[in-house]
């Protein structure tokens, strides 16, 4: 019997006492994670933390997604020093990279071992003599960057400002004429220091912190942070709460996905869709706003519920709006799957097999358009998703049509979804009472933003605050995939490749 | 007495109708959307302002960066005095400009794909890559063109092979070699002007640029002379193209001076069609839709041998 099967098991959105994980030796710790990614579990998060005596404990979370399973382990690590997992098993790769840095870890035999976000390390070394100078005051975007040799080969550097009004992010590519042959892509610009700001909360200021993780996942990421200090404080939401969460979270999806594909039809510069989609993507965030006063949905999700009640006219202007707005994104959307222009540019551009996919560890729509059922909604449930199933849409060619095409099918069920929803709105009060946060306890938060999969984690002390919070946002599995995405293809398709995995700048950054 | 006239009024249109095309273009654009819109106008606006502006030029640039844009207007604008906007003889016609006429936009694109190098950009480098790749297809097919152009007419000046162009029977080979040699002259417009489906002009996208990128590093009034050269340009090539359609007679020198204006408001209309409706090309087969203009042409040629 394989390690992994031994580690102890919980559900997202529960939290298990933290003596219950065993500590493994570290050979014990990277054989239990290669086998588990071997045989199709993922690793979820995978971060350091140091004890009282300044030694890092690694822990890592692993999802068993067919068995709707989470399973945690940790080791301990003696002088800082860790031999790299990343050429066995490469979802590891920017944790290992993240490892080094904000734990002052000595990761030996990386591949492609450099400073992800330039940050300053959370748990600085006591001892710091064996870190070089670049890890310790590092500053964005100043590293040795991969280059391709040759008389024919040019390098094209982008960001980290950029043309339009979006986040900045460096991107380096190594062209032969038009034809990409590499991208490395360097981010860290957006940094702030979230993880850092959320130790020894909960405080005032946390949900704050949690809300502005990325703030187009403002409601995915919310209800991750919320679902964690409830799993601590072992709270019961009412089912009101509950399903007003989950339609919140449906109408991001919603505003995102359609400003998306108005996005990508700009791209390509067809006009028709885009202009349509960028309208219609306000009415869904003023729906959001309706709900709770914020288009972004700021302010409406607190630990124990929602803060905002739906009465009936509230309900039926939703219903009135959306199904006004379903109808109208139906013929904006379908205007661009019948423009022949449009497809020619859409198809067979920045495939990402099923397998690299896989590989990569990639979640939410990008691996959905790659052939991979993979959605947190569907496989770890939490909230109103345990009772209410939205079907997985799944698309296989893993081009940038299945990506916009992935997101046309998504926003069909988000409708129906809510429509149902409101419809059928259970009545009670909207939030519960939180209490203390149990002490020495870890808890895992999994919600499907419309990015993919918002995973929180939380180790609390004995005294019942976060001696950790871990924070990863889907765009953190999925960049590579976007560099894989371009490889071999056109600079030209560059953007609207990228436009089409849409991720978060801020959310990795943290 | 009409020839003073006429090359009055085709000065006239030649210096100040070209930045209302583009008005015409983007109101077209608006349109087909469901939104207002900028003013027709708005360009004239916009060069006015840049005019006023300072000029920011880069430490790593010569007076190559800062001729481009004079050339550009200098060569386009003295193309189009080659070109007969209306039904009246060109102000400069003499044998054999039209070489002169192909080249003049050649020199005014080779200036400005000079001053993107000098700038040592990568995105300026590129854009100049595939504007001059661009080009060695679309000259071949305006070339083709006009060879048609000169068997019809059997005469070496585009003033005169222009205006009789208009009497061919409708019904005739030469006309079906008109009809052929009208789409090739639309299609290097569209590329010549960086239209979509060859260049998208609205796009903020640095690495998808052609046209665009090449005058990133130019502000003030030497993006407002780039920006009013390419539409020089376009007016240029609309009348050239509107020359080979419109039934023009010199008899009815009014109708046709209304008629030609017409057209070149219809062209600008038909170029905002065409963007609204379709998507850009991805950039690797816009050389295959400019190899098919000079299909057009060079079968048009074939026509009328």
């Amino acid at each position: 019997m394989s390690i992994h099967c031994h580690l102890p098991a919980l559900i997202a959105g529960r939290a298990i006492k933290r003596q219950s994980i065993p500590e493994l030796a570290l050979e014990e710790f990277q054989q239990a994670i290669v086998e588990a990614v071997e045989e199709g579990w993922r690793v979820v998060s995978l971060f350091g933390s140091p004890d009282a005596d300044g030694a890092v404990h690694l822990y890592v979370v692993l999802a068993d997604d067919h068995g709707s399973r989470l399973y945690v382990g940790s080791t301990k690590l003696s002088n800082r020093e860790y031999p790299s997992l990343t050429s066995r098993c490469t979802q590891v790769h920017l944790f290992e990279r993240e490892l080094a840095e904000q734990c002052q870890v000595k990761v030996t035999g990386h591949p492609w071992l450099k400073p992800l976000r330039f940050q300053r390390p959370i748990f600085p070394a006591s001892h710091a003599g064996a870190v070089a100078e670049a890890w310790v005051n590092p500053s964005p975007g100043v590293m040795d960057f991969y280059e391709v040799a040759g008389a024919e080969v040019h390098e094209v550097a982008v960001g980290p400002v950029h043309a339009g009004v979006i986040e900045p992010g460096h991107f380096r590519f190594q062209c032969h004429g038009e034809r990409i042959f590499h991208l490395e892509i360097s981010l860290g610009y957006q940094h702030r220091g979230v993880e850092r700001a959320l130790l020894d909360g909960p405080n005032n200021r946390s949900i704050y912190y949690a809300q502005t993780l990325s703030g187009d996942t403002t409601i995915g990421h919310t209800t991750a942070y919320c679902q964690v200090v409830e799993a601590l404080a072992k709270c019961q939401k009412t089912a009101r709460a509950q399903t007003i969460r989950a339609i919140a979270l449906e109408l991001e999806r919603l505003a995102n996905h359609v400003g998306d594909l108005g996005a990508m039809s700009g791209d390509v510069g067809f006009l028709p869709t885009a202009s349509h989609c960028g309208r219609l993507r306000g009415e869904f965030l003023n729906m959001t706003a309706a709900l709770c006063g914020s288009r972004f949905g700021r302010g409406l999700i607190c630990p124990g519920g929602v803060r905002f009640d739906l009465d009936a006219t509230a309900v039926h202007g939703l219903l009135a709006k959306l199904d006004l707005c379903g109808r109208q994104t139906r013929q904006a959307v379908e205007l661009l799957w019948n423009a022949s222009s449009v497809m020619a540019r859409f198809e067979e551009i920045g495939v990402v097999s099923r397998d690299i996919a896989a590989e990569l560890g990639l979640v939410g729509p990008a691996a959905r358009a790659s052939g991979l059922a993979r959605d947190a909604r569907h496989d770890h449930p939490s909230g109103l998703f345990r009772f209410t199933h939205i079907p997985v849409s799944v698309w296989d060619s893993g081009d940038v049509f299945a990506r916009g095409y992935l997101r046309w099918l998504e926003i069909q069920r988000s409708l129906d979804f809510i429509g149902t929803q409101l419809r059928s709105l259970p009545a009670g009060t909207i939030s519960s009472a939180v209490g203390n946060l149990s002490p020495d306890h870890l808890a895992v938060a999994m919600v499907e933003g419309w990015r993919g999969e918002v995973c929180h984690v939380a180790l609390t002390n004995l005294s019942g605050r976060f001696e950790r919070y871990k924070v990863t946002d889907p765009s953190f599995h999925n960049w590579p995939g976007l560099a894989m995405a371009v490889r071999a293809g056109e600079i030209s398709d560059f953007p609207l490749c990228n436009k089409s995995f849409s991720l978060s700048y801020c959310g990795h950054d943290l | 007495m009409t020839t003073f006239i006429g090359i009055s009024l085709q000065a006239v249109l030649l210096t100040l109708l070209p930045p209302l095309l583009l008005g015409i273009i983007n109101k077209t654009k608006a349109g087909f959307v469901g939104r207002r819109g900028p003013p027709v106008l708005q360009v004239y606006y916009d060069l006015l302002r840049l005019v006023k502006k300072n000029v920011v030029i880069s430490s790593t640039t010569t007076w190559v960066f800062l001729a481009a844009p004079l050339v550009s207007v200098a060569s386009v604008v003295l193309a189009g005095l080659m070109v007969p906007l209306g039904p009246t003889a060109a102000p400069i016609h003499f044998k054999g400009d039209l070489i002169m006429f192909a080249y003049l936009l050649a020199l005014g694109r080779f200036f400005t794909t000079l001053a993107a190098l000098d700038t040592g950009s990568s995105f300026e480098g590129m854009g100049a890559a595939r504007e001059l790749t661009f080009a060695c297809f679309s000259e071949p097919a305006l070339f083709l063109a006009l060879l048609v152009l000169v068997k019809l007419s059997g005469a070496l000046s585009l003033s005169a092979m222009l205006l009789p162009a208009s009497h061919v029977r409708i019904g005739s080979t030469a006309s079906a070699a008109l009809v052929l040699i009208a789409v090739s002259l639309f299609v290097v417009l569209l590329a010549e002007t960086s239209r979509i489906p060859v260049d998208d002009p609205n796009t903020h996208l640095e690495l998808t640029m052609i046209h665009e990128v090449m005058v990133l590093d130019n502000s003030g009034p030497l993006l407002g002379a780039q920006i009013y050269a390419s539409s020089v340009k376009l007016l240029i090539l609309a009348a050239f193209l509107l020359h080979v359609v419109l039934p023009l007679k010199p008899a009815l020198v009014g109708r046709d001076w209304g008629l030609m204006l017409v057209g070149l408001v219809a062209v600008a209309g038909i170029i905002g069609a065409v963007e609204s409706l379709m998507a850009r090309l991805q950039m690797r087969f816009v050389p295959t839709l400019l190899v098919a203009a000079c299909l057009f042409s060079g079968f048009g040629f074939l026509l009328i041998l």
